[in-house]
């Protein structure tokens, strides 16, 4: 998605030092549909950070995707003015992404604030990946302003959220606010609680600049800019500076904040929240995380928490037309230009032919990477089966990654596979802890911790492979507890797991693309139930097609694909002639469009199957 | 109507004047059976009049219901040689889902009537694949047609085309087709019983036995030039082709203003060949690959080398230098091959 540029407005050349006793830092910390983007709607209104000309529904949510799913992909930050009690103060609203794909940048979005609303929906309670954000927040000692939202639903129950929400962050009754953010309820309780109860950032002006890049955005007119907060010292325009963990130099061309237009300053201080524009072209050189300081005076240290995001989990990604690569390949670079956590090396398939093994995420931006190939390339891709990290510990105690299924060693090289497990916490209504508990079993889970939150919500932590969650799992989580249980996860380590590679063969022919690692005690199921969906998949040829599922050379499932029977219309005289000539024609041609393995010809669906299995 | 269509004749005597000979005179698509002995003559008068007619075979497509013996010996004396009966079915229940006008009574006595009458080249139309959970309907009808012994059947399987009214019953889901391992079953059938009782299948869906081969459908699949009048009628002069505008009352008004109902099809490049490729294949003669170098200048041998050596050793057709010819085996699936063997 493309940000519009937007023009400088005057600069504001003898721009005090602004007060840090009067900036107040803050996030929002909320599920999913809970409302998050509405209440910042109306903070902005009511603040008059954007006219209600401007005003778009949820307008942080600026992709057309986010809008959709709901969903604030990318954070971002705005500044707004208050007036309270005839002082103006400047509160800087950081949006955090709500979905555990991205918790490291949620983790980096809270590091730069003093405080947090949490917002709750009052008909719903708290859910999984809040208490997971929340804890977080309270780890990085961020004061919490409790907040009910949609109060005015019929269905809301204040009365018991609010045990949940004291419950769990110890707070009393009567500092949680009631709101609502469709009637604009309870808006300026929130404003001045920010006021009266976040913190002031604490820092100093006169240090060397210490600044946290917490977001990016990339604009392809101005390049990546750069959301950051100040921790000590000043930036003015025009300075050298540098990012710490890259080591990579440059100038300050423009630096600013965030109104509802961005706003050019001369210069910014600690405590501030603002954005840097340094013709920076792609957006991998910025990493969130890192620290921004003077290439003259730097600080002695950077801010801690860096991490480099690496990808959970990794599919190949094909062309449907095997001519369209180059396409793919331009599409993928441009999109990498504003998806920094993206990653991809070129891959060739047998079935697909050329194609990339990309790195996410999470499943989540996978499919949002489908999504944006989709719409701003109209590229539509075939996407192979989704797999983890997993490690092999080789003979000679040499540790081989394994990303693909291809990469998978034989067996007599390595002495043991190790594949990468999560802790699961998992938020549902207590009706349903016994069918989460069996989903988790059967997804090779272990127990390791229960809690009733309150009488009806139970809090369950499972050691579950990762492998087991990118799959379907959230999927079915949703379906067992008709949508209500909610799931976070971290990842905890490395396990020893018996883990086999499977492979799916037409006529003997073995189709790579198809390929995927699975637990030995899974192989058997899995390899079934792809052979069955095969089977409705793969048209009838004129020969008859054994489908198979193996590991190594040993056949553990097998359905036919009987020969054709009849093809053949019955009347062929003058008047069908040409008509029947085209159908044809466009029987051929739509059989062009599939891949041949062997002498089998397979649609385009067949090789997402494995993503449809059940 | 009939005016108009001798209008059209008229208009366009000229159109087959590579191969002028008019050896075929084929009255059918429809039910031209319930045109008055007058109307029918009228035509035929203008057939003459415009062609250079030497006709061998004059073929009247006949409804079961319209058949009597003034009718029949009306069509004898205009010099008809040929009925082509619509029967479908024996079977009331079936013809009554069929929404045909004739009963199964009918259908029987109508054979009888066209023989007394001396038509002794005689065809039946019959239907097979109606979904039954068992063939006992099929196998019944075929041993019907077989017993009356006319000397040509035509058998077609049933095909639901869309837009019409067991297309709309077959997307409302009131009307399951018959899977395809039925419908092959009773194609195996027909072709085993006709084979048995001295049919021959000289093409897919036409069986015929020595001497009652039907001459004007032949011309078809082996790319002659033909002449069709009237709304919806196909034509080809042996490079184009097109067809009248389907429309009854256009139809009228066109001719009527002097204009032609005629519209031509864009055939490009290989158009033509692929067609002689799809429909030779379907015939007991094969394609005729001298045939196919000579008009097309295309070396099938040649270019589809490696599809007819794995059609071959999947034994679906046999080929040698002469020509391609399906096997039985070959003849469930003539489409999938013909299109294999296109040419581009």
């Amino acid at each position: 998605m493309i940000s519009i540029p937007i023009k400088p407005i005057i600069l504001s050349i003898f721009a005090p030092r602004m007060n840090m006793q009067k900036i107040r830092n803050f996030c929002i910390i909320a599920h999913i549909d809970h409302g998050k983007s509405t209440l910042a709607d109306r903070l902005l209104q009511f603040t008059n950070t954007v006219t209600d000309r401007e005003m778009q529904d949820q307008l942080l949510d600026n992709m057309d995707l986010e809008r959709e799913r709901g969903i604030t992909i990318k954070s971002h930050a705005i500044q707004m003015k208050y007036n309270y009690k005839g002082e103006e103060y400047t509160l800087n609203l950081i949006d955090t992404p709500g979905h555990v794909d991205f918790s490291y940048e949620v983790s980096r979005s809270i590091a730069a604030c003093e405080g947090a609303l949490l917002i709750v929906d009052a008909s719903q309670g708290i859910e999984a990946q809040t208490i997971s954000n929340l804890y977080l927040a309270i780890g990085h000692d961020l004061e919490i302003i409790p907040v009910l939202n949609k109060i005015d639903l019929p269905g809301a129950d204040p009365e018991v959220v609010a045990d949940e929400v004291i419950e769990l962050i110890g707070c009393d009754r009567e500092d949680i606010i009631l709101a609502s953010g469709k009637e604009g309820l309870g808006i300026e309780d929130i404003l001045n609680a920010v006021v009266e109860k976040i913190p002031a950032p604490k820092g100093n002006v006169d240090e060397p600049l210490q600044a946290m890049i917490f977001d990016s955005v990339y604009n392809p007119f101005r390049g990546v800019e750069v959301i950051f907060r100040i921790f000590n010292g000043t930036i003015n325009k025009g300075d050298k500076i540098k990012f710490v963990n890259t080591g990579r130099e440059y100038e300050a061309d423009e630096i600013g904040i965030l109104g509802f237009n961005q706003i050019p300053q001369k210069n910014m201080s600690a405590g501030n929240v603002g954005y840097l524009i340094s013709g920076i072209k792609v957006a991998k050189e910025v990493k969130v995380g890192d620290t921004i300081t003077h290439v003259k005076n730097p600080c002695t240290t950077a801010i801690k928490g860096f991490e480099n995001v690496k990808p959970m989990v990794f599919a190949g990604i094909y062309p449907v037309e095997t001519t369209d690569f180059e396409e793919l390949r331009a599409s993928m670079e441009k999109l990498q230009l504003n998806d920094a956590s993206l990653v991809w090396e070129p891959e060739t398939s047998a079935a697909l032919g050329f194609g990339f093994r990309c790195g996410f995420l999470g499943m989540l931006h996978m499919e949002i990477l489908q999504e944006r190939l989709e719409r701003e390339f109209d590229m539509t891709v075939i996407t192979t089966v989704p797999s983890v990290q997993f490690r092999a510990l080789m003979t000679n105690d040499e540790i081989k990654l394994i990303n693909a299924p291809s990469d998978m060693p034989d067996p007599t090289r390595f002495k043991h596979i190790e594949e990468p497990f999560v802790k699961a916490t998992i938020i549902t209504a207590s009706d349903y802890v016994g069918s989460v508990i069996q989903l988790c079993m059967e997804k090779r889970g272990q127990i390791k911790n229960q809690v009733y939150l309150t009488s009806d919500r139970v809090e369950l932590s499972f050691d579950m492979p990762l492998a087991e969650i990118v799959f379907d799992f959230f999927d079915k989580l949703k379906t067992i507890s008709r949508g209500y249980a909610s799931l976070d996860y971290e990842l905890i380590g490395f396990k020893q797991s018996h883990m086999v590679r499977l492979d799916v063969m037409l006529n003997g022919e073995v189709v790579d693309a198809l390929s995927a690692i699975v637990h030995r005690d899974k192989a058997y199921e899995w390899g079934k139930r792809l052979c069955e969906k095969l089977k409705e998949l793969v048209p009838r040829q004129m020969f008859e097609i054994a489908i198979q599922a193996a590991i190594g050379t040993k056949i553990i499932a097998r359905e036919t694909v009987k020969a054709m029977r009849k093809n053949v219309l019955a009347k062929c005289y003058g008047g069908d002639i040409s008509r029947k000539r085209k159908l044809l024609e466009k029987q051929k041609k739509g059989k062009k469009r599939m891949r041949q393995v062997g002498n089998v010809e397979v649609p385009q669906e067949a090789f997402m199957a494995v993503l449809k299995l059940d | 109507m009939v005016d108009t269509i001798c209008l059209e004749l008229e208009s366009r005597k000229n159109f087959l004047s590579s191969d002028p000979e008019i050896e075929t005179v084929y009255f059918g698509g429809g039910t031209p059976s319930i045109l008055s002995s007058v109307d029918l003559d009228k035509i035929l008068g203008s057939i003459h009049k415009n062609f250079d007619t030497k006709i061998q075979e004059l073929t009247l497509e006949a409804n079961p219901d319209d058949l009597n013996p003034q009718k029949l010996l009306d069509w004898k004396a205009m010099g008809f040689n040929r009925l082509s009966i619509g029967i479908q079915s024996f079977d009331q229940k079936v013809l009554e889902f069929y929404n045909r006008a004739h009963n199964a009574q009918e259908s029987l006595k109508a054979i009888d009537l066209a023989k007394s009458a001396g038509f002794d080249k005689l065809s039946i139309d019959l239907i097979y694949g109606f979904p039954h959970p068992d063939h006992s309907i099929w196998n019944r009808d075929l041993e019907t047609a077989l017993r009356l012994d006319p000397g040509h059947i035509s058998s077609y399987a049933l095909t639901v085309e869309p837009k019409t009214a067991l297309g709309n019953w077959k997307e409302k889901g009131k009307f399951l087709e018959a899977d395809e391992d039925f419908v092959a079953e009773q194609f195996e059938t027909l072709m085993e019983r006709c084979t048995d009782t001295g049919y021959i299948q000289y093409e897919i869906s036409n069986f015929g036995k020595e001497n009652h081969f039907s001459l004007h459908n032949s011309n078809y699949w082996k790319n002659k030039p033909y002449l069709g009048v009237g709304p919806g009628a196909h034509s080809y002069d042996g490079k184009l082709r097109g067809s009248n505008i389907a429309n009854n009352p256009v139809y009228i008004k066109k001719l009527k203003s002097g204009l032609s109902p005629f519209e031509i099809e864009n055939l490009e490049g290989l158009d033509i060949c692929n067609e002689y490729i799809l429909t030779s294949l379907r015939t007991i003669w094969g394609i005729d690959l001298s045939y196919v170098k000579s008009a097309f200048k295309v070396d099938l041998l040649e270019l589809q080398g490696s599809v007819l050596k794995e059609l071959d050793n999947q034994g679906l057709i046999s080929v040698d230098r002469e020509k391609i010819v399906l096997k039985k085996k070959g003849r469930f699936l003539a489409d999938g091959i013909a299109a294999s063997l296109f040419v581009a």
